[in-house]
């Protein structure tokens, strides 16, 4: 193992309530916090931890998106991957696109391992890592509660409907992390100091060789359906004959 | 002429109620032609419970020993292949069909909708962003094949009765090695599933520990009801993984959820606001979830759970 690339996704930050604009074009977005990907923070965890338990991996954070981007990928060099690559543009990038760039750094990188967020919570799609490997024609294991590492090997147990899965992939693989993987640490001043003297590169869709197409056109954004308030009861009782009224028990 | 596949899940002995949500969401496509896709090491059981779903045409089964277990990287190769006839490929978007589609999608190069959940033509579809905070409509190119992922809490199982035809389908793809099932641990009880129960009683942190999820289980015994947990319950580690509901765990419809220490937190809210009647016990009437319940009560929990549980039935 030497070399771990982990995708990086800068979205709305998860504590801001997301509203829809009044002429549905989309959500508002502007001036509004945003972040690194919960989960692709927490890949970004796992693969700092492989890094400290083993001898001279690299971890190489990259991302595709705004030129604002970077701030992400200083997070995730304050975290502690050793350099970073964005991939700029002001396209939106659909699932499919963002497999292609992160294939082509793939095929320039090499990693043996590359970690994601099992899906980023703005688009909430659940496509990227997956076509990722598809077309790389390597494993996958997604939604990753535990990770251990063998010789030119991954032990992966999922989360899957019915409880956990454990599966085994020869590297190089995809993995996309869950929730309960780990914890990700807390940056330190210090490191956010050190971070800005680390390596990022700026690279396009273009230099990679990747078209930023148009697959699924957003026609409208609208708020969802609200459901109405119901009544509050004032004891068990009271609830019970709710409940038997309305047939439910 | 739209001619669709479903990726039927089963467990080698049933057919996941997903399958048949699939369908009824594939029957809201106009000239919708549609056809099962099973994958296994002998799905002749479940070959005939799919081929008994309303308005499905055919079943096609591909039977070999490396689907016994459902791999992704093992199954995408085998579906591409029967894909190649159908302009719409579905999934349940449940941990197999998000894990196997997009892979699917990405062998083909196309697009998947994800988490769909309504049909507003052949290849206009409705599906949630921002954890349900938005709906976006999208539209895709009707010249390229169409993936999607079905938002099973969104549609109603298809009525059986019908009388598709069976066909086994030998494959000519060559299998990866790379990928290796080596098993499986689940809390598998004899109370009803999660995921397609009629009635589900689920915890939060409130109950404060694994200790007190039992009087949530006796309560559900009692009302015959499936039970789940909140994110904070399962990360404070009350209850196993399986058993999350919301956005990051399950997304469900039952005819009653019952919230018992849940303040509603929105990626929760996400996993249940198709619920036909939610009912909220909590001890803070500020909660959230109050916000969406049908009936709310507010008290102590611990005094109001046993309560319940003796003046059902009376």
């Amino acid at each position: 193992m030497q070399k771990i690339m982990v995708c990086i996704k800068r979205v709305v930050d998860y504590n801001v309530r997301v509203r829809v604009k009044p002429d549905a074009s989309g959500v508002m977005l502007d001036g509004v916090k945003m972040s690194v990907n919960p989960f692709d923070e927490i890949a970004l965890e796992e693969a700092l931890r492989i890094k400290e338990r083993g001898a001279n991996i690299e971890v190489v954070a990259v991302s595709i998106g705004v030129a604002d981007a970077q701030q992400q990928l200083r997070t995730a060099l304050a975290m502690g991957a050793d350099r970073a690559i964005l991939v700029q543009t002001d396209a939106a990038v659909e699932p499919l696109t963002a497999a292609h760039a992160f294939l082509a750094l793939a095929k320039k990188e090499t990693p043996d391992l590359i970690f994601l967020g099992k899906q980023a919570i703005d688009d909430d799609a659940n496509q990227t890592g997956q076509m990722l490997a598809a077309i790389w024609d390597r494993p996958q294991a997604t939604y990753a509660s535990k990770v251990e590492i063998s010789a030119g090997k991954a032990n992966v147990t999922r989360e899957v409907d019915a409880g956990l899965e454990t599966i085994e992939v020869d590297l190089p693989a995809v993995i996309t992390v869950d929730l309960r993987l780990n914890e990700p640490r807390y940056v330190k001043l210090p490191d956010i100091m050190k971070a800005k003297k680390k390596p990022l590169e700026v690279t396009s869709l273009d230099a990679l060789g990747v078209s930023a197409g148009v697959h699924l056109k957003v026609l409208k954004t609208e708020p969802p359906a609200q459901r109405q308030k119901g009544v509050i009861v004032k004891d068990v009782p009271e609830l019970v004959a709710f409940l038997k009224q309305k047939g439910l028990i | 002429m739209h001619k669709i596949l479903i990726v039927g899940e089963h467990d080698g002995k049933t057919l996941n109620p997903a399958t048949a949500k699939c369908v009824t969401c594939a029957t809201g496509i106009a000239d919708a032609q549609i056809s099962i896709a099973l994958f296994g090491e002998d799905t002749s059981a479940v070959a005939s419970q799919a081929a008994a779903l309303s308005g499905v045409e055919s079943v096609l089964r591909v039977d070999r020993p490396e689907n016994a277990h459902p791999l992704a990287a093992i199954l995408a190769p085998q579906l591409v292949a029967l894909a190649a006839d159908y302009t719409h490929v579905f999934g349940p978007s449940t941990s197999f069909g998000k894990d196997l589609m997009p892979r699917v999608a990405g062998l083909l190069g196309v697009a998947q909708v994800s988490d769909l959940m309504a049909v507003e033509g052949a290849y206009r579809y409705r599906r949630p962003i921002y954890a349900g905070n938005a709906i976006v409509t999208v539209e895709s190119d009707p010249s390229r094949k169409l993936l999607a992922t079905v938002r099973v809490a969104s549609f109603q199982a298809a009525a059986t009765g019908g009388n598709a035809s069976i066909e086994s389908k030998a494959l000519n793809v060559a299998l990866p090695t790379h990928t290796r099932y080596l098993g499986a641990k689940s809390g598998s009880t004899d109370r009803p599933d999660l995921q397609t129960a009629s009635r589900v009683v689920s915890g939060g942190r409130a109950l404060g520990s694994a200790e007190n999820f039992k009087l949530l289980f006796s309560l559900a015994d009692k009302l015959g009801a499936a039970v789940g947990a909140s994110r904070a319950a399962v990360d404070a580690g009350y209850a196993p993984n399986e058993m999350q509901v919301g956005q990051t765990g399950k997304i469900i419809s039952p005819e009653m959820y019952m919230a018992i220490g849940i303040s509603g937190a929105i990626q929760h809210l996400t996993g249940i606001k198709d619920a036909r009647t939610i009912v909220a016990i909590n001890k803070d009437g500020e909660a959230p979830i109050f916000e969406v319940a049908d009936v709310g009560l507010v008290g102590d929990l611990f005094q109001i759970m046993p309560e319940l549980e003796r003046l059902i039935g009376t």
